[in-house]
This record gives C-alpha cells, structure tokens and sequence, in this order.
C-alpha cells in the first residue's frame, strides 16, 4: 500500500471542556478528492484548522504523505506542499491582484527571504503569476487592488492564491459559499481544472458541487466521521440519513 | 504551456511593465539632478543648512515608512535606531581624531547603519512576533529604556551634554576634508540617493513584497509558506539599518548627539513627518520630510505658535486625508488619466483659495489672543502680515473676523460645486 | 520599618492616582481596541480647569465641574474625531490620538503659558493627619486615596450591578448583538469614553496640586499610564489595579531606598574592579536605584511583553 497523501488517526480536539473533534480516522489518497460534508457545528473547519496547525490538536497525529506534521508552524506544513484556502474571503486585499498570485509563487519558486532578488526581474514569476490568472480567468483584473473585486471574482482570486505554490494537497474550505447558481458553476468547473491530478480535500455544504466533484466523501456529525465512501454509498447510507434528518428537525425546534 | 511563455508586445499587460520601467528611472534622474543643482539655486549657508537637515529627515522617514507604510507596525522609539547609530558615529569619529586613523569620512555612516542594524536584531529578535500594540508598545519600552540610559550610561551618551566630535580628522576624500558646509551638503546627498535607492529597490525583492502581503494579512501569508515573524524580523533589520545611516548623517552634519537624538519627541516627529507626507506610497515620506522641515524652520521663524499649526495639520490630515499629501496627490491620477484634470482646476481655485485665507484670518485672531494674552504689560504693539497695529483695538480683530468668515464663507458656499466637479472628473466618459 | 509604612503610603497614593487614569484608559481600550495616546492629556486638562475654576470658586467647585467639562470634551472627541477616523482602520487611530495629545500640549501652553500654575491644596486639607516617627503624613494624601478608593468602588458597582453596566459589558464583547436589541451602541461608546476621560480630569484635579500644574505634565504620566494597562493586561480593569498599585510602590521604593548596582553585583560575589575609572562598564557600576526608578516600569513591560504577552490579568494578545 502506498502512503496516503493526508492520514489522520485519533485525531480530538477540545476547547475548555467542549470536545469539538472526537477522534478522528481518516486516510486520504493520493490524487483523490475528498469532500466533507456535514450539519453546521459539526467541526468541520475545526478539522482544517488542525489540519493545517491554526490550531493544536489536542491528541491524535496528521501525517502528509507519511510524515508527521507535529509541533510545525502553518508556513512550514505549506513548504511541505500542504495548501488551503479559507471559509471567510482571506487575500491580500490592498495589493493588486496580480501581487496577490506573485506572492503565493515566491516560496515555491525558492526565492526564500532574499533580498538581492528583484520581483519585476524574474520571468518566471510574472509569467507563472499571468498563468494563474489566465486559469482564473482575472487577467483583465491584473492591476487592480484585489479588495475591489466582486464576491466571486474574490473567492477565484483565492484560490489561486492557494494552488499558485504548486502545492499537491489543496484544502478548499466552503469554496462556494454565498454564491450564486452561475457563480457556483463556474467555481466548481474552476475547481476541476486546477485541481486536476492533485489531492483536493474540501468542505462544502452545496450537494450539487459535492457530488459532482468529489471521489469519495466523509460525513462529519459532532466530531466524528459517521461514513466514508463513494458518493453513492454515503448518500445510500441509513446513518448519514439519519444525521442529516435529526439535525434538519433539531434546528426545527 | 508553450504559449503562455511567448511575449506578444500587444497585450495589455506586458505594455504596462515596459512603461512601468521608464516610468521609474524618470523621477531618480529628476531627483540626482534636483539635489546637485540645490545649492546652485539656494546659495546661503543657512539653506544649506536646511537642505541638510531635509535630506537626513528623508532618510529617516523613508526607513520609517519600511515599517509603517511597506510592513503596518508602528514604531513609538524609532529614533533610538537613528540615535545609536548616530552616537556609535561619533564615537567612530573621535577615534579616528584620537587615534590618527586613517578613515575616510563619506563611508562613516555605513557604520552608523551597521551598528542601527545590529540593536534592530537584538529588539526585533523579540518584538516583531506581533505587529500590533504589542510591536508598538515594546518600541515605545525599548526607547524610553534608551532614551533613559542616555543620561546614566555617560561613557557612550556623554550624559546631558551628549557627545561631540570633529569631522576634518577623517582621510581626506579626493582631496575634500569635509570643511566647508558645501562638501557636507554632498556626501548628505549622495547618501540619500543611495539609501533611497536600495530602500525602493528593497521594496521590490521577495521579501519586501512579502512585507506587503503579512501587512495586509498575517495569516493568509504564513499559508503561504512566509513566516510572518520572519518577515518582520527582516523589514526590522532593514529599517534599523537606513536608520543608522541617518544617524551618521547627523553625526557629520551637526558634530554632535545628545539625549535629544533618542528620545520619545523624536521619535514622535518622524512619526508625525510620515504619516504627514503619506505612508501608501514610496515617496510619501520624502514629501512628508520636505514639508515638514519647511515648515518647523520657515513657520517657526514667523511664529512662536508653528507647532499648534503643525498640529492642527497633522490632525486634520489624519481625519481627512489618511493617505497624506502622497495620498493626496495620487488621487489625481485617475482624473489625469481621464484627461478631465483641467475640469478641475477652475472648481479648486473657487474653493481653495478662500479657504486659505479664511484659514489665514483664523490664524490672525489665534496670533492676536496670544499676543493679547501672553506678550509684556504695557506692549500692545504686534507685527502681522507686515502690518504693524494694536492688538488692544476693536479694528484689528473686526478685520481678521471677517476675513476669517468671509473666506471660510466662500469656501463652504462653493465646495458643494468642487465635489461635482471632482465627481465629474472622475467618471469615464460622459461630456468632457 | 516605619519608613518602610510612609513609603507604604506614598506608593499608594501613586498607584491610586495611575489607576484613576488607567482604568478609564483600560475601559476605553476594550471599547475601542485602541490605545488612547491623549488620554494623559485630559488629565492635565482637568487640572488646568480645576485651577481655573478655582481661581473663581473655590477648589471643591472645582473637582466637580473641571471633570464634567473634560467629559464632554472627551465625549466631543469620540463623536467627531474618533469615530470618523475608525473607518481607516487601527493605526491611524492610535495616530489620531498621538497627534491630539501634542495638539492639546501646545493649546495648553498657548492658553495658560509655559509656567507652572499657583495651583494649591485648598487650606481646608493643608494639614498633617498624622505622624509616623517623624514623618508626616499630609491629610491632603488621605483625601487622595478616599477619593480614588471611592471612585474604583463607584466604577465597579456600576460596571457589575447595574443594567446600564451590563449593557456596556455586553456592547464591549458583543457590538452588533446589543445593537440588534435596540441599544444605541455608538451612544454607550461616546459615554464610555467620555466618562474615561472624566475619570483622567478627576485624577488631574486632585493631582494637579501636588505633582504640579505645568505643560509637561500630561507627557510625564502619558506614557506609565500605557505601560500600566499593557502590564496589567489590556483591558482588564483587575489588572489595571495591580499594575497601578504595583507601578507606585515600584517606583516609590526604588526612589527612597539607595541601592546601588555596586552593591547588588558585590553581593552576588562579583568585585568591584581596581580601576573604575577606566573600566568600560564604569556607569554600570555606580548607577542606584533612584536613578532608575522612573525606568523601572518600561523595563518592567517588556519583560512581561516577552514573557506573558497578555500581561498579568489579560486574556488576549492585543
């Protein structure tokens, strides 16, 4: 057996006495995607948090492509090849747009702290950032500060900024969220592309995006993986019903 | 692949980056040819004086702006970079006069900026963790701490009297020792062509553009495989450094350091001098330093009240016009594009001409309740805008009432049609 | 022992004083998130219209009205400067207050001179209440310590017992909530800080005669007042206490007791060098503890900055 890209064993995380993450087990191939999915509150940007060491878990280890992830700050999980995107719009928003891709290219182009390199210099970065926009489709944006983009224009901007390092695990986390139908379909056909051949983990919450895009899938309910499987056989399955009904007649009350 | 890596000179893009290459040498060729001919136009030792001083605040609010403008922390003890710098020069110098070194002068400040570079490592290895009050409280810590030890530590601060030195002692430089204010007014210049040079060319390497991205958004960056306290560290270091190089700038220039260097006044101007001159653009602190030495020396020859001014203009700018005079300026460049600048110009003298001298008249009453106020018993006698009246008649005050109200009358009747006529430069299209 | 119980005393009157202006400060900063640079500044301004006033009235009409004044001049700044500079963010508020704190020193001086003012303890405390062996204790001291007693007592009711102190404890946490349930947040915000500002014109007042009536007296105190709430941890109103109290005795012991660094490095078992004189540390040497008891505190804070960041009561890094 090949080592998974992501592995996640007893993984818990608890807040006071609030067990937000209660013992996960997840191992994650290869060039899959993933999604997870899941009722409000139930820990799954919790779970990319300590993924990605926003915060630390409170047991339990992640391991990217077999190596454990212990004790490291976020920059140096992303030097590893670890990439992720955020629920809430996170870009740079008073530098251009074009700024905003050229930066996320720096590290992975080995340009490190220097600071005898000159940015406008280098073709490959402008050239590697112009790549970038043109698969987002901003670069007639290029020179605008990314804080005046439209909603969705901000979330592809976003993106970007995540796959622009070359990355091979991509963490999307709500990737559509508030958007509308036609934007939503033009992010997941944006999503498809850039993702193509890497390992994608994402939570969402629209279905239709889910299941068009993912390859298998984990339902998260308080804190614990309930199923995993190939869309069909989690959407087939009597326990993820179950979840999604409960929570759907508990917010009723 | 192989297409995106062809250039076509056609697009848009590529257009923009080969203007933005001529765009950028232009204002250094105009800059170098302004600080040679200088002293040509302005020939008196008093205005060499004050140039000097200019460039030296230039340096400093630029290496200021490292931190403020390129990296969001706020600094309350920058002036200690500056000051050790400065006092760690004069040491230099007065071995080199102790000793018979030989040194040759004009390379002085380049140890200034090493040893401001050096204390920036010490404090930046704990205090760039953070950016916000954290960073700017244990600056303004740090520099209190200095400014404090400047009067008990008297072997390096030479206590209240500070320390002087001698700056013909160096190796004469090509055959100029540094006598004459003139050769001063040089080797100033060309250490701010220098230091501005490689602080815009700072600005543009990987880390200067990371400075950018952590300012805007910590967290996002340390995502991006930067360490947000790396990066700061980095900028610190930097910004200590041209710091230095003022410092040893002013050890040439005044031959002495005092208490005065360090403490928290000082690092309250230059604070105050960025801010003013615009902290989003590279130039912003060269106008700020421009401006604000023009005013502290001309204003203050005028008025005892200059720094009541000065503030006044610092607040309103801070209230109206964050972006500083930079700010200020730059925000015409839309309308210019537009072609529609000239539409403006007609707006802006309705209004702002009365407006200034409304603002005049307001100054005229605040100059004659003090004089009213604070000047001897028995001398009634003030000198204003060359007149020279009573301060203890109705008819000054009347005068300078109605100029106030007038003016600032004028100024608010008007100001509805310069915000139309603004909008209207500003919108693409329509009737120009 | 009993000059240890005078210096007791005196670093208490010190410590009160502070807290009078840091718990209006710390109150502030949960508010707003923003240091107040200026606050010292109402400070000196309550002291110059107590005398003002006192000239006219009497001191006692004085510690009444000069605090109301620099309230509504406090509230008046919130509304009309504050609040318009927030929309730009943190940094250029906190410069905003930096830039009002100069501007009120040169108004100050522009009003009243550079001299220090005739302001004085009214005849009816310039008495001594009491002796302890030798020295005496001011009743002027006593009075001080009542009022800022009964001020922290005044402060914390309000904040814990009553409803307009619930609401402005639950504005602080939760802005947008409160607003949703009819509360006119900006309205607590513009009192909150103007009562922050009173609680500097009362200190100001009472401090005036004693520390003195002059220009510098804001930039004197402007500063310990941050490094206090910073060590106390930023917005804990606990913490300001502390960090008070600890600040004044501090500095009051460090001032009476001569201790020199000679003596402390001799006792640890270093030696005093032969030659002192030529010694590059000779400074090192022959510093004592008044020299450094203004500095104390700012050396105090960064170490409590490197170490426990949030301070001593804080929960939250800035």
């Amino acid at each position: 057996m090949s080592t998974a890209a992501l592995e996640l064993t007893g993984l818990k995380k608890s807040f006071g006495k609030a067990e937000i993450i209660r013992g996960i087990d997840l191992s994650i191939g290869k060039a899959e995607r993933h999604a997870i999915i899941g009722p409000n509150g139930a820990g799954k940007s919790t779970l990319f948090n300590l993924i990605t060491a926003r915060f630390p878990p409170s047991a339990g280890t992640v391991k990217l492509h077999g190596e454990d992830l212990a004790g490291l700050e976020p920059y140096q999980i992303n030097r590893k090849g670890l990439s992720r995107s955020f629920q809430i719009t996170n870009i740079f928003p008073k530098m251009t747009v074009f700024e905003n891709v050229r930066c996320a290219l720096l590290w992975s182009q080995g340009y490190k702290y220097s600071f005898w390199n000159l940015v406008n210099r280098s073709r490959a970065l402008t050239e590697g950032a112009e790549a970038i926009l043109e698969q987002i489709n901003l670069l007639e944006r290029r020179d605008l500060p990314a804080g005046t983009l439209s909603y969705a224009e901000q979330r592809a901007l976003e993106i970007g900024i995540t796959i622009a390092g070359g990355a091979d695990v991509i963490m999307l986390d709500e990737p559509t969220a508030g958007m509308s139908h036609s934007e939503t379909d033009y992010i997941t056909d944006l999503i498809m592309k850039v993702t193509e051949g890497k390992t994608l983990i994402m939570v969402e919450h629209d279905m239709g995006v889910v299941f068009g895009l993912a390859d298998r899938i984990s339902v998260l309910v308080y804190g614990e993986i309930i199923a995993t499987g190939k869309p069909e056989d989690v959407r087939a399955d009597p326990k993820v019903q179950e979840a999604y009904l409960g929570a759907a007649l508990e917010a009723e009350h | 692949m192989n297409d995106q890596l062809k250039t076509d000179p056609s697009k848009p893009a590529q257009r923009m980056r080969a203007g933005s290459m001529t765009l950028t040498l232009g204002p250094w060729i105009v800059a170098a040819i302004a600080l040679l001919v200088m002293p040509y136009i302005f020939t008196s030792n008093s205005a060499l004086t004050i140039m000097n001083q200019m460039w030296i605040t230039v340096v400093f609010a630029l290496a200021y702006n490292m931190l403020l403008g390129q990296g969001g922390m706020l600094s309350f003890g920058h002036a200690v970079y500056m000051g050790l710098g400065g006092f760690f020069c004069m040491h230099l110098m007065n071995y080199i006069e102790d000793f018979g070194l030989a040194f040759p002068l004009p390379l002085l400040p380049l140890f200034g900026g090493l040893f401001g570079m050096g204390f920036a490592m010490i404090i930046g290895s704990f205090s760039t963790s953070g950016a916000g009050t954290r960073f700017a409280m244990i600056s303004l810590g740090v520099g209190e701490l200095i400014a404090a030890c400047s009067v008990i530590i008297v072997a390096f601060f030479g206590g209240e009297e500070g320390i002087s030195g001698d700056r013909t002692y160096g190796l004469p430089f090509f055959g100029v020792e540094f006598l004459k204010q003139i050769e001063v007014y040089y080797l100033i210049s060309f250490w701010l062509m220098l230091s501005a040079v490689l602080m815009y060319l700072f600005s543009r390497t990987p880390v200067g553009r990371m400075a950018n991205a952590v300012r805007d958004n910590p967290e996002r960056a340390q995502f991006l495989g930067y360490s947000a306290r790396w990066v700061r560290f980095y900028s610190f270091c930097a910004s200590g450094f041209f710091c230095g190089i003022a410092g040893g700038l002013f050890a040439i220039s005044y031959e002495i350091l005092t208490e005065e260097n360090l403490n928290a006044t000082s690092s309250g101007v230059i604070l105050l001098v960025t801010f003013l001159g615009g902290v989003g653009f590279f130039f912003g602190p060269i106008i700020g330093a421009i401006a604000f030495t023009l005013l502290q020396t001309v204003l203050s020859l005028q008025t005892e009240l200059w720094a009541i001014y000065v503030g006044g203009l610092f607040l309103a700018t801070v209230m109206f016009f964050p972006g500083g005079l930079a700010g200020l300026m730059m925000m015409h460049v839309p309308a210019l594009r537009l072609g529609k600048a000239g539409g403006l110009v007609m707006p802006y003298i309705k209004t702002l001409i009365p407006g200034a001298i409304g603002v005049l008249g307001v100054c005229a009453l605040i100059e004659m309740t003090f004089h009213f106020r604070h000047a001897a018993k028995g001398d009634h006698e003030m000198t204003l805008f060359w007149t020279t009246f009573d301060s203890h008649t109705v008819m000054p005050w009347l005068i300078a009432g109605i100029v106030a109200a007038v003016g600032l009358g004028v100024a608010r009747a008007t100001a509805p049609a310069m915000k139309e006529a603004w909008d209207e430069a500003n919108t693409a299209g329509g009737a120009s | 022992m009993e000059l240890i119980l005078v210096n007791v005393i005196d670093g208490l009157v010190t410590g009160l004083l502070l807290f009078m202006l840091s718990a209006g400060l710390t109150l502030i900063f949960s508010m707003m998130g923003v240091l107040n640079f200026a606050h010292a500044s109402f400070y000196m301004l309550g002291a110059y219209f107590a005398y003002q006033i006192s000239l006219a009235l009497g001191f006692w009409v004085g510690l009444l009205i000069a605090p109301l004044i620099v309230g509504v001049m406090g509230a008046g700044v919130e509304r009309y400067g504050l609040r318009r500079v927030h929309q730009y963010g943190h940094v250029p508020e906190l410069i905003f207050t930096f830039g009002l704190a100069l501007l009120i020193e040169e108004l100050v001086q522009f009003v009243w001179g550079k001299n220090q003012m005739a302001y004085d303890i009214p005849d009816i405390l310039n008495f001594t209440a009491f002796s302890i062996a030798g020295n005496s204790i001011p009743a002027y001291k006593i009075f001080m310590i009542f009022i800022s007693v009964g001020i922290f007592m005044g402060l914390l009711y309000v904040l814990t017992k009553t409803r307009v102190g619930m609401i402005i404890q639950a504005a602080l946490s939760y802005p947008r909530t409160v607003e949703a349930l009819g509360h006119n947040v900006p309205l607590i915000f513009m009192g909150v800080f103007g009562v922050g500002t009173a609680l500097a014109g009362v200190a100001g007042v009472i401090a005036g005669p004693v520390l003195g009536t002059f220009p510098g007296m804001a930039f004197v105190l402007g500063s310990i007042v941050f490094v206090t709430i910073v060590i106390g941890g930023l917005g804990s109103l606990w913490g300001a206490l502390v960090a008070s109290l600890l600040i004044g005795w501090i500095t009051t012991f460090a001032k009476s007791y001569n201790i020199a660094m000679s003596d402390i490095l001799n006792g640890i078992g270093i030696a005093t060098p032969e030659n002192l004189s030529d010694n590059m540390f000779r400074d090192l040497w022959t510093v004592t503890s008044p020299q450094i008891a203004d500095i104390l505190p700012y050396i105090l804070m960064v170490l409590i900055l490197i170490f426990r960041p949030a301070g001593l009561f804080g929960k939250r890094e800035s």
